[in-house]
């Protein structure tokens, strides 16, 4: 895996390189006083301010479909398929044999998810009464935060947070309290972003235009983005979370002293190279934190706590590789007619719900359901429940699935998830269907 | 085709044609025997006017009500809150209630506005008293935007004056009328740009009123950051919301044309403010349309072949305080993108299942109850009948922020159904 994942590294650094070298732009250069001038009196309007480069020239250094390929042909070369033993044989994109979780398995981890347990997404709708579920869960919530118990709000948010509560909830379950030196650090970030121009913020910008700021939900915070963003490639404590991911971040050289290991340094600073989508991350947060310094702690903690696992190759079982395999086994041990029509089709289904997983549904579920879901990401301290989605997702719309006839027509039919409700679909998915 | 309803219409919109087609109803043209009209503002002067006017047979119905304008010109609206607040004052109601200052306590959701040319010296007096306050000069009978101008000096409006030296050779007539209202230069903000609040509201008859709130109402965003300062007075794209300018900004975007919805409102204001202060300001909103639509009810030919949907223009301050700024009679229905033409039509669709119940021939006799299932996307948002049946003495203790009862104070995604609350 992790030879895997350092050449899926080279490439990623080997096209970034090459952009730079196309275009004649440097990877980093000091900003002209003036231009710091000018960026710092711009801070909190980005988005409607002339980038120095024009924009079309970069490119996105890759997409989720190019990881998607990537991942398909992971292969263990110490694997033997020979003589199996079972006798069915994995027909979805994943070829590595991880462990995942089956649906009994699930049902125990995600037992809080149960169809006796009150949920909100479920008992909070307009037809039931707040005197059931919802009151009390609210008292409860309550309790837990003027008791400051992360451990307890841990547990409490699988049942889901109230809207209200939310955003001191995830503070709590997250560690963060912003105190004074978090704002200063935050400031020490802006500083460094004023005085330097890295490449990589060109990316950023054209990411934030091709996505947030054509979204529906999240364009009025799109300059919340950039400022969150570029500073978070500037923050070199990120580089921490290199200690338990099988990724290295990617190495650069002094102009002139290519190899010289004294001339190296991580670039971006915190070794993280945004792709296709990536705003996409700290965009659903901009409803819980207006405070930049805030939204930026959350979104760097739950960046180093899970997304990094969505686009980095590695066995863990919140890995994106384990996920893909686990959408798949789910779908194939539970839905076995519908993989199997869809694949004769061509539409094998990770082809379409990747890009799901790989954004944690950002941007395609309603932002209220998108919440909602993770909470109990949060709750589960787990990302597997994205994959169980991304199954009840095509449990769901089966129906209409097992009509089309080509993989155009199954991407259209699952193309709008925005008014779907996600708690009930997955207790219908774990807990309701006949297995 | 007996039995099928005719509809004719003068405004050439796909959003409203789709719908008549959908329902089978037969096209005709204006001099022909027709159930349904849509019109447009112009005509509805022409039907109901003392000269050209005719009179509508049972199975006829339009969309505007004769004197709409009662509500919808801004100096008209202006007078007839201030009328409507005196009364109360006079009768001694509660919710003529003041405050030391002597500002009302429920009923002041309009800013302060004079008409000029006629209101000149009193406007004046009032400039006078913070100098440094910004006014908005807004022209009565337009729309879109157009003509309206901020400013923050007296000379700038100069040719109002009564006693300006052009009045000599121009006749008070043919100055056109203005209103002029105390701008509101701290809007709550959201992302650092300003926005207002578009709600759609079907009102099908004033006496008794019954009015219906669209659920699905959005924010309209301005594409440049908001200041408040002197310099930037001039520049349209920071202060006024309305789409017809914005779409003209170097920055206007076509996919989602700088439209929130109100939904996501909610959630914003509820996850960083707290669900108290959200659903009191949601309670106010609904409590200004309701008081401006009782205030004109008394003047309002309420016409049995008549029902109006209105589109109402609302702006939120920076401490949760809902502003009327004015209501429309002919709300837009061109759709500047995707999800607007969506939402358009279901607009129209939920309307004309309400105005026009089961698609079918009208008789404008009928008691106006549309039974709960056909609601769509609208919910109740005041029904006096109901309101009266509930006891008088709810009026008294219906003031805006207080829920009444086991169903009062709760908030959805899916919008509100508990006007109960304070009705």
């Amino acid at each position: 895996m992790r030879k895997a994942q350092g050449s899926w590294e080279k490439r990623i650094l080997k096209s970034l390189n090459s952009m730079c070298t196309e275009l004649s732009i440097p990877l980093a250069r000091k900003r002209p006083v003036g231009e710091q001038k000018e960026l710092l009196n711009k801070w909190n309007e980005m988005g409607t301010d002339e980038p120095v480069l024009d924009l079309s020239l970069f490119r996105p250094v890759y997409a989720p479909k190019d990881f998607l390929e990537v991942l398909i042909n992971l292969r263990n070369p110490n694997y033997e398929n020979g003589d199996s033993h079972s006798f069915r044989t994995h027909l979805g994109l994943i070829q590595v044999p991880l462990k995942v979780k089956d649906i009994p398995e699930l049902k125990e981890f995600f037992v809080e998810l149960g169809l006796t347990a009150g949920q909100l997404g479920v008992d909070d709708s307009t037809q039931v009464p707040p005197e059931l579920f919802e009151n009390e869960h609210v008292r409860i919530g309550q309790k837990v935060l003027s008791e400051q118990d992360s451990a307890a709000a841990q547990q409490y948010i699988r049942q889901g947070s109230p809207t209200a509560l939310r955003a001191e909830l995830w503070a709590l379950i997250l560690n963060i309290s912003s105190q004074p030196e978090d704002i200063l650090y935050y400031e020490q970030l802006k500083t460094n972003v004023i005085q330097h121009d890295l490449l990589v913020d060109s990316l950023i910008y054209k990411d934030v235009k091709l996505t947030a700021s054509n979204d529906d939900y999240y364009f009025v915070f799109e300059d919340y983005l950039y400022q969150v963003l570029l500073c978070f490639s500037r923050d070199t404590s990120v580089l921490g979370h290199f200690a338990y991911s099988s990724a290295s971040p990617p190495k650069s050289y002094i102009r002139g002293k290519l190899g010289l290991e004294e001339y190296a340094v991580f670039y971006p600073p915190n070794g993280v190279i945004p792709f296709h989508g990536f705003s996409m991350y700290v965009a659903p947060l901009c409803f819980l934190y207006h405070e930049p310094s805030k939204l930026y702690q959350i979104f760097r903690e739950m960046y180093v706590r899970f997304f990094f696992r969505l686009h980095s190759i590695s066995s863990h079982p919140s890995g994106i590789v384990s996920l893909c395999l686990l959408f798949e086994t789910l779908l194939q041990t539970y839905l076995p007619q519908l993989f199997y029509h869809l694949r004769e089709i061509g539409a094998q289904p990770l082809r379409i719900s990747f890009k799901w997983m790989v954004r944690a549904f950002s941007g395609y579920l309603a932002t209220d359901q998108l919440l909602l879901l993770w909470d109990r990401i949060l709750g589960y301290n787990s990302l597997e429940i994205l994959a169980v989605l991304a199954a009840a997702v095509f449990a769901f719309r089966a129906v209409n699935l097992m009509e089309v006839t080509s993989l155009a027509a199954a991407e259209a039919v699952l193309a709008d998830l925005s008014t779907l409700k996600v708690m009930p679909l997955l207790q219908i998915f774990l807990f309701a269907t006949v297995t | 085709m007996a039995g099928k309803v005719k509809w004719v219409t003068d405004i050439e919109k796909s959003v409203l044609i789709n719908n008549f087609e959908k329902r089978g109803w037969v096209q005709v043209t204006e001099n022909e025997d027709w159930n349904f009209y849509w019109m447009s503002v112009q005509t509805i002067r022409n039907v109901f006017s003392v000269e050209t006017g005719y009179r509508l047979s049972d199975d006829q119905i339009v969309n505007h009500f004769p004197n709409h304008y009662e509500l919808t010109r801004k100096d008209l609206m202006v007078k007839n809150i201030k009328r409507y607040r005196k009364e109360l004052e006079k009768e001694g109601s509660p919710l003529a209630e003041k405050d030391e200052s002597g500002k009302y306590l429920y009923l002041d959701f309009v800013p302060i506005t004079y008409m000029l040319p006629a209101d000149y010296n009193l406007f004046v007096e009032e400039f006078r008293k913070s100098p440094s306050s910004t006014w908005i000069m807004k022209p009565c009978g337009k729309a879109q935007g157009k003509g309206i101008f901020l400013i923050n000096k007296l000379s700038q409006i100069k040719k109002w004056s009564r006693d300006s030296k052009t009045s000599s050779f121009m006749t008070q007539s043919t100055k056109e009328a203005y209103v002029i209202s105390l701008y509101i230069n701290n809007p709550l903000l959201i992302g650092g740009r300003k926005f207002d609040l578009r709600l759609y509201v079907l009102v099908s008859t004033y006496r008794p009123l019954r009015c219906y709130m669209y659920k699905l109402g959005f924010c309209r965003f301005c594409t440049v950051k908001y200041t408040p300062s002197t310099s930037e007075l001039d520049n349209m794209f920071v202060h006024l919301t309305n789409v017809a300018i914005q779409k003209h900004g170097e920055d206007y975007n076509h996919i989602h044309g700088g439209k929130w919805a109100v939904n996501n409102l909610r959630l914003y204001l509820e996850s960083t403010r707290g669900r108290e202060v959200t659903g009191k300001l949601f309670d106010e909103i609904h409590w200004v349309i309701v008081q401006s639509l009782k205030a004109v009810a008394p003047v309002m030919n309420n016409d049995k072949h008549c029902f109006e949907c209105y589109g109402y223009d609302i702006i939120i301050d920076d401490k949760l305080k809902p502003w009327l700024i004015e209501v429309n009679a002919s709300p837009s229905l061109t759709s500047s993108t995707a999800n607007d033409r969506i939402l358009k039509y279901n607009l129209i669709n939920d309307t004309l299942n309400i105005a026009v119940p089961n698609g079918e021939i009208p008789d404008c006799k009928w008691n106006k109850s549309p039974p709960k299932e056909v609601l769509g996307n609208y919910e109740i948002l005041y029904d006096e009948e109901l309101a009266q049946g509930d006891g008088a003495d709810r009026e008294l203790r219906s003031r805006p922020g207080q829920s009444l009862g086991p169903r009062g104070g709760r908030s959805r995604d899916s919008g509100r159904t508990v006007l109960t609350t304070w009705k």
